[in-house]
């Protein structure tokens, strides 16, 4: 089982959707900013799952998999700037309270 | 002390074992992070989860992948989440309502993207080889800085970018009526 590309694709699908879920069901953004993480690393399992069963590519799908690693690191400071600012303004961290914004 | 080949009673192989455990942890803990009321319990499972799927890695033979996720999930993201976290909770504690009225066109879409790709996974032929290829940190240097080292650089400078903007967005502007005071978030919710 711990030999087979498709257990660890599985996995990967199975974090996804809970990622999913939670980006879609939470009122709190710093919860929602989590299930973003959740997403981002079931995305990086898969790629490391691909690189770790072809024949030749083990490093460059590491490589890529850093980047991805990367990425998420700026993506968090961002976000959760994002957020702070937001609750400077508005006094709350739940997202179904910003609805004003939409006018 | 030697290590029986299989586990005993199961017949298992070990690394069966261990992928077992730790997918375990990894799910369970990723489903405490989205369902628990408590946003900072949430945020310590994430960590949990982080630390797993490191575990996993090293299971993959990306060692050094599991000590970047190590360092950088947990070390750095976790610890801005946390401080996100306590930045903006009132201290009233954690809301009542931790889903919006709409959650289960959520938990519909989130089912049925799991069903989606599962069923793609197992219905594609993969041709994968036999065992786990193992990357050590010598052929992802090679990698990194000779066939990718444009996009490393263009990733230092958007790090950077980052980093900038994230100060920029957090900084306190002394013009705008804060709400940060020392003592906690003014008691306006009640009036509400």
């Amino acid at each position: 089982m711990s030999q087979s590309l498709e257990a660890y694709l599985v996995l990967s699908a199975l974090l996804f959707g809970i990622g999913t879920f939670g980006f879609l069901a939470k009122r709190n953004a710093i919860a929602m900013l989590m299930s973003i993480e959740l997403m981002l690393n079931a995305v990086n399992l898969a790629i490391i799952a691909f690189g770790a069963f072809s024949a030749e590519l083990a490093a460059q799908f590491s490589t890529i998999a850093i980047f991805v690693i990367a990425l998420a690191a700026g993506e968090a400071t961002v976000g959760l700037g994002i957020v702070i600012a937001i609750f400077r303004n508005r006094r709350t961290p739940l997202v179904d309270e910003y609805a004003s914004m939409k006018e | 002390m030697e290590l029986p080949a299989t586990v005993p009673y199961l017949d298992w192989r070990w690394d069966d074992l261990l992928f077992l455990l730790l997918a375990g942890v990894l799910l369970g803990a990723a489903l405490l992070v989205v369902l628990g009321r408590d946003i900072i319990r949430s945020a310590l499972w994430l960590i949990l989860s982080f630390a797993a799927l490191a575990g996993i890695y090293g299971l993959l033979g990306s060692a050094f992948l599991a000590i970047s996720q190590v360092l950088v999930y947990i070390g750095a993201i976790a610890v801005l989440i946390l401080f996100a976290v306590m930045i903006t909770q009132s201290k009233r504690g954690p809301a009542k309502l931790v889903f919006n009225r709409q959650w289960w066109v959520g938990a519909l879409a989130a089912i049925g993207l799991v069903i989606l790709l599962v069923l793609s996974i197992l219905l594609t032929e993969w041709d994968p080889t036999a065992t786990v290829q193992v990357a050590d940190a010598r052929d992802i240097a090679l990698t990194l800085f000779d066939d990718y080292l444009f996009a490393f650089l263009a990733l230092g400078v958007l790090l950077l970018a980052g980093v900038i903007g994230g100060l920029y967005l957090a900084r306190r502007d002394d013009d705008m009526p804060m709400t940060n005071i020392p003592g906690g978030v003014p008691d306006e919710e009640e009036a509400v």
